[in-house]
This record gives C-alpha cells, sequence and structure tokens, in this order.
C-alpha cells in the first residue's frame, strides 16, 4: 500500500463514514426521544433514492402509493379513535394531511413532468414524498405502544422494518437505480481527485450534524424532545404533548434517511433492500455514542467507514466481520466504564 | 375430536378427488422475494405462460414463494409432497435452496429440476441425486468459453472479483481451475456484498496488480458497482461479466460505463441475432415472444428461461411416463425420473439437452454463445 491508496482509502471511508454518520444521528434522535431503536431508518435511505431515480426516469414513483396507503391507514386509525372517543374535533385536520395531501402528491406526480424540472426542484419533491411517510410510522406502529418497554418497542421496529423491505421491493422491484450527480467535475486535494458529489455528501452531513446538535443542546424545543424520553409523564405534567414530540422526531428520522439516500444515489447503485446494511453500520456508530451523543456517533460513524475500506482493501471477503466485530469491544468497554441503570 | 374427523375426512376426499382428476400437478419453488427476487421474478412470471395440457393431461402449477430462504423452501417442498401430492418439482431460484429441495425429493420420490447453477446439485450422481435435474449451465461451462476468449484476446493476466457468497466463490474457482490450465494468471480474489456502496478498496488493490483484464463475477444490477468504480478510477484494460448480469436492468444501471464488455450468456439472450439454422433459435424466439407479449418489450431476462427450460423437460418426459403409470402415484413418479433422464435432443430457450443417467444437465456448448455489450445492447459475438 503507498500513501496514494492510502489516501484515496481515506477519501472513501470519510464518504461512506459521513452517510453512516447520518444514520448513526438519526437513530440517536429516535432513540432520545422516543426509545425506539429505529431499524426501518434504512429504508428511508432507500426510498428516498428510488424516489428519486423514479422521477428522473419519467416513472411514477412507487412511494407515492405507499404515502396513499399510508395516509388511508392512518385515517382509519384516526377515525377509529374518535369514535371510540366520541370527540371529532382532530378529524379534518387528520383528512388534510392523510387524505388531500397524499393525493395532492399523487396527482403532482403524475402530471407534473418532472424529468424536465431542475434537481433541486425534483430532489424537494422526492422528499415532500417519502419524509411524511416517517410521521405515518410512527403515528401506525409506534404511537399505540409508546409507553411500552425498549424491547417491546425493538420487536415492533423490527415487524416495521420486515413489512417495509417487503412494501420497497413490491413498489420498485428487485434491480436497482442510479441518479445523476448534484454537480459534475471536482477538485484536486493533495494530489487525488475529489468528485464534486463526495464534497456534496461530507458537507451536507456536517451541516446536519450542527444542526441537531445545536437543535438538541441549545433550543428550547430540543430540550422539550429529549425530556419525553426521559419521563414521558413528567414531561407531559410539563405541557409537553409528547405524541407531537414522537411524531415531529420520526419526521426528522425520515428526512435525514431520505436525504442520505438522495446524497449517495448518484455515487452507488441503490436497491430496495440497500438501506439496511448501511442503516446497521449507522448503528454500530450510534452504539458507540452510547445511542446519546450527536459528535460522539458522527466520530464513530467516521471510524466505521474508515475501517470498512482499509479492511476492504486487505480482507475485502472479511470486511463485514471486522466491521460488526468492532461494537463487541465497544460494548464491553461501555458495559464497564458506565454505570447501570434500572429502566423505570 | 368430531371435527378433527370431519377435517380428516375432508382432507381424504380433497386427496381422493384429486387422485380421481389425475391432472399433472408440478410444485413450483421460487425465491420471487429476498436477496434472489430479480432472478426469482422472471422464473415466477414464467410459469404463467407454460403449457395448460400436456398430452392431453391438464397441468397445475402450484406456485410457491421460498424468501431466498433454505428453511422456507424446504417447508415449501415439503407441502408440496405432503399435502398438494405433486409429480414433480421445479426450483429453487438459488442453489442452497436446491440443494435443501433435492434432499426432500430423494426422501419421497419426487423428481426435480432446480433452476440454480451450481454443479453440486445433480453431481456426483448417486441414489439421492438421481432424483435431481437442472436447467441452468455448469458454471465450469462459462468460465471456460471466457477463458477461450481471452486466449483470443492475448490475455496473460486477470484480477477477479465476486460476490462475498456461493455465487462468487464458485466462480473464483471455476474461473481459476480454467484459467491455470489456459495459463492465465489470476492475480486476486477480490469480493464484496451484492448490497455494498462502495468497493473502492478492491478496486484500488485489483488496479495495483496490473492486470490485463477484469472478472466481475455478480449477478444482476450490483455487478455495475465494480466496474463503474474501476471506470472512475481509470482502468483501461478488458472487462468480463459473467452470465448473471444478463438482463436490461444491467444495461440500464451500467450505462456508457460498461460499454464493450464481453461475457459468456444462453443464446436466448440474443436469440434474434441467432442464426437461422441454430437448434436453440426457435424455442428461445419464442420464449422471448410470449413473455414480452405478457410482460411488455423488454422486460425478458435469461433467469426465466431456465424455468421455461425447466417446463419444456417436463413437457417432453411426461407423455412416457404417462404410458406407464396414472398422475398423482408413486409409480407415475418415478417413470417421470426415469423420463427426465432419458429425454433426448430436447431445444429450450438457453440449450439443447441431452439428459443420460451420468448427466442431469444435458447441455453442451450449443448452450453457451459469447456476448459483447455495444451501444447498450447485446451482440453476438460470431
Amino acid at each position: 500500500m503507498d500513501l496514494q491508496i492510502a489516501l484515496f482509502l481515506i477519501q472513501d471511508g470519510v464518504v461512506n463514514g459521513a452517510i453512516y454518520a447520518l444514520l448513526g444521528m438519526a437513530l440517536v434522535l429516535a432513540f432520545t426521544v422516543t426509545r425506539v431503536i429505529f431499524i426501518p431508518q434504512g429504508e428511508f435511505v432507500a426510498w428516498g433514492a428510488l424516489t428519486l431515480a423514479g422521477l428522473q426516469a419519467g416513472q411514477l414513483p412507487g412511494t407515492v402509493w405507499l404515502l396513499a396507503m399510508g395516509g388511508s391507514a392512518v385515517m382509519l386509525v384516526e377515525l377509529w379513535t374518535a369514535w371510540r372517543r366520541q370527540d371529532w374535533r382532530a378529524i379534518p385536520r387528520a383528512a388534510g394531511w392523510n387524505l388531500l395531501y397524499p393525493a395532492l402528491i399523487f396527482a403532482a406526480a403524475r402530471f407534473v413532468d418532472f424529468q424536465q424540472m431542475p434537481l433541486v426542484a425534483q430532489i424537494l419533491f422526492a422528499l415532500l414524498v417519502v419524509v411524511p411517510i416517517g410521521p405515518m410510522v410512527w403515528r401506525l406502529a409506534f404511537q399505540p405502544v409508546a409507553e411500552s418497554s425498549v424491547l417491546v418497542l425493538l420487536i415492533v421496529s423490527v415487524a416495521v422494518h420486515v413489512a417495509m423491505v417487503g412494501l420497497g421491493l413490491l413498489f420498485f422491484g428487485a434491480e436497482g437505480a442510479r441518479t445523476s450527480p448534484f454537480t459534475d467535475g471536482g477538485i484536486e486535494l493533495g494530489g487525488i481527485p475529489v468528485s464534486a458529489q463526495t464534497l456534496w455528501v461530507v458537507g451536507s452531513s456536517i451541516a446536519l450534524i450542527l444542526a441537531l446538535t445545536v437543535l438538541f443542546g441549545r433550543t428550547l424545543y430540543g430540550k422539550a424532545l429529549r425530556a419525553t424520553a426521559v419521563n414521558r409523564v413528567g414531561a407531559r405534567l410539563m405541557g409537553i404533548p409528547t405524541s407531537l414530540a414522537g411524531k415531529l422526531s420520526f419526521t426528522l428520522c425520515a428526512l435525514i434517511g431520505a436525504f442520505s439516500g438522495i446524497l449517495i444515489a448518484p455515487i452507488t447503485t441503490i436497491y430496495y433492500d440497500t438501506g439496511f446494511l448501511i442503516g446497521l453500520k449507522g448503528f454500530v456508530a450510534a452504539i458507540i455514542a452510547g445511542l446519546g451523543s450527536y459528535p460522539l456517533a458522527a466520530a464513530g460513524a467516521v471510524l466505521v467507514g474508515l475501517l470498512e475500506a482499509f479492511s476492504s482493501f486487505a480482507a475485502s471477503a472479511y470486511k463485514e466481520v471486522i466491521v460488526f466485530t468492532l461494537i463487541i469491544p465497544v460494548l464491553i468497554w461501555r458495559s464497564l466504564a458506565s454505570r447501570h441503570v434500572e429502566e423505570e | 375430536m368430531f371435527s378433527l374427523n370431519k377435517l380428516a375426512l375432508a382432507v381424504g376426499l380433497g386427496v381422493f378427488a384429486a387422485a380421481a382428476h389425475a391432472d399433472i400437478t408440478v410444485g413450483v419453488n421460487v425465491s420471487a422475494t429476498g436477496p434472489a427476487a430479480s432472478l426469482g421474478i422472471p422464473e415466477k412470471n414464467t410459469f404463467a405462460l407454460m403449457p395448460k395440457t400436456i398430452a392431453g393431461q391438464k397441468v397445475n402449477y402450484i406456485v410457491l414463494d421460498d424468501a431466498s430462504d433454505t428453511t422456507t423452501a424446504v417447508k415449501n417442498a415439503r407441502r408440496f409432497v405432503t399435502e398438494d401430492k405433486v409429480d414433480v418439482m421445479v426450483g429453487s431460484t438459488i442453489t442452497p435452496n436446491s440443494l435443501a429441495m433435492v434432499d426432500v425429493a430423494a426422501e419421497t420420490g419426487t423428481p426435480v429440476v432446480s433452476m440454480a447453477a451450481s454443479a453440486a446439485i445433480v453431481e456426483p450422481q448417486d441414489a439421492k441425486k438421481r432424483w435431481a435435474f437442472k436447467t441452468p449451465q455448469n458454471d465450469a461451462e462459462m468460465a471456460k468459453a471466457i477463458v477461450e476468449h481471452m486466449q483470443g484476446q492475448k490475455i496473460k493476466s486477470v484480477a477477479f472479483i465476486g460476490f462475498a457468497d456461493a455465487y462468487g466463490e464458485g466462480w473464483y474457482q471455476e474461473f481459476s481451475k480454467a484459467a491455470q490450465a489456459a495459463g492465465i494468471k489470476v492475480l486476486t480474489n477480490e469480493r464484496y456484498n451484492r448490497t455494498d456502496t462502495s468497493v473502492t478498496g478492491q478496486v484500488l488493490k485489483m488496479i495495483a496488480a496490473k492486470p490485463d483484464a477484469v472478472l466481475v463475477a455478480g449477478a444482476g444490477t450490483p455487478a455495475a458497482l465494480p466496474q463503474k468504480t474501476l471506470k472512475e478510477r481509470g482502468y483501461r484494460g478488458k472487462y468480463y461479466q459473467t452470465h448473471g448480469v444478463a438482463n436490461n436492468d444491467f444495461l440500464r444501471v451500467g450505462g456508457k460505463d460498461i460499454e464493450g464488455t464481453f461475457l459468456p450468456a444462453g443464446p436466448v439472450l440474443v436469440s434474434a441475432q441467432l442464426p437461422a439454422d441454430n437448434p436453440v433459435k426457435a424455442s428461445a424466439t419464442e420464449y422471448v415472444q410470449k413473455y414480452e407479449a405478457t410482460y411488455g418489450k423488454g422486460s425478458v431476462s435469461t433467469f426465466g428461461a431456465h424455468a421455461w427450460d425447466a417446463g419444456k423437460l417436463i413437457e417432453a418426459a411426461a407423455p412416457a411416463a404417462l404410458k406407464k403409470a396414472q398422475p398423482g402415484t408413486p409409480e407415475f413418479r418415478a417413470a417421470l425420473r426415469d423420463a427426465l433422464e432419458n429425454v433426448k435432443n430436447v431445444a429450450g430457450a438457453h440449450g439443447v439437452f441431452n439428459m443420460s443417467p451420468t448427466d442431469h444437465v444435458g447441455l453442451d456448448n450449443r448452450s453457451r454463445v459469447m456476448v459483447v455489450i455495444e451501444n447498450g445492447a447485446w451482440k453476438l459475438i460470431k
């Protein structure tokens, strides 16, 4: 291995690490607010990328149907809840978000020719399609069991993941897709070429990580969100609407996931099930951070990315083994270093 | 207890009714979901195009999905033999599941026609594997085609990258064996996963080895990633792929980066370009036309054609078996096995089948052609 190869590997590791960092942060976010270990996070990566690819290919993306299905299901749940409580005040608003919005999106996807639109419009529309699925997932799968233990939430999370992968296959098919890069060309850095998309990935990741750190560390909203995870009842007594907190954090997770997918879709081929492995590596990063700290999760993600790049050069057949074995010493160290807290 | 008796009676009557009808029942196991879905879906689609009657007998196809999972494959196979009383099984899409089905087939005396590629499914022919047949070409056959082409191109050294699974491993074994025999050096044995987003590390190592050509042993669109990365890093040698990439999605995802790539494939891939006297042309063209008429232009893939060939084999073997016994009986299943073993000169979409007690694939070198990708399309190398 000479210096140039090492530099290439570092570049590759940092780019992959930046994506793992985003997903690791989303996992930390979901966990600190809702105590859900959000395994379906990776699905949003695939759905975001495949929606954009669908728009660029001039097809109706499968997620448009998913949005409509999710909206209808949420609407049924809302109607059922309203009927049981005999309280219909929330229904018009729910109908707007879950029936009218998907219908508008559907009409837009059907009649607007996004192929001719600038890339920014395509990306924005892809996000408009995919991101609202996040709160729908929360409403359907997690809100009814929001008070349960972390273990129950984890089991629900696994179920949601399996269901979403299946839906992904149904709506996108088994073969992958790529999108066109944000900007062509690139720069030279330390003697090796760096493509513009690489810079986009790293830049966007750093910006989002900073934004999240500020949101949760410095603002009242962020602190309120964190409070719900520590003690839901206490937070509610303090006037924090806890189900809104869940909805909000899942929206953010879906946004981060879908945007990550859109960022990497020009670099690599995305499949309906690509997200899981990326999400899993984000999870390793989040575990390194003890599911609690955003900057630590980002650092862990870069570590995972670098480890992956170098092990794929040195022993490609054992790459995943090396990456996922990392979690064992980290867990041992964490269990030795931290004092054990009983859950409520 | 009463209801249980009633249930038993109902099941018994059902079985009786099925036996009295004496339709030929085919149990089909495909991996229509999970990692092998891109292969399993066209196979599943193909069964809708199969003949509904053979020699005047009605044929029922029961198609189940094993989700690329071996346990489910075994469960489905058990269901076929115990509940559905199938006369022959077809499946599965992938090698591990097919091997598991072979066990069930041997235990219950049911012939099985696999759509997976590994030679291990039918070799060596013993008491167990005598029930197993398969339609795809052996990888060894395809590897030899690549090596012969490389010799023609005066290639002396090759860098190998393949899937980190049985597909990549099988190809590495077969290819390095054939290459060694031809005096071609295999410089690297790199691996990657189907869902990997980056193969930079592997590619850097391959380029550092300075090979005359590279061989990517992957299936479907994931096989495009190493080639795209190699192009991006400026590798200028010759590119080879395996027959695993022979579907139109690979062309779509690969784009201009896969121009000029060589690969071996079943003749069905270029059926329109085959000379008129090619024995495979008629059957291959029929399959392509039927498939595209139902599922749209350009939707056909060579994987579905393996299912088509399984249908062709059963269609050719069933009349002989019908003379000996009634469908739904163990005698019929045994007769069908014997008939499958004696299939001669049956032209499928992938080649001409000549089975024998020692050869349960039955294909020869008419089952492969070399193809090059030109202007985003497959072009037969004459």
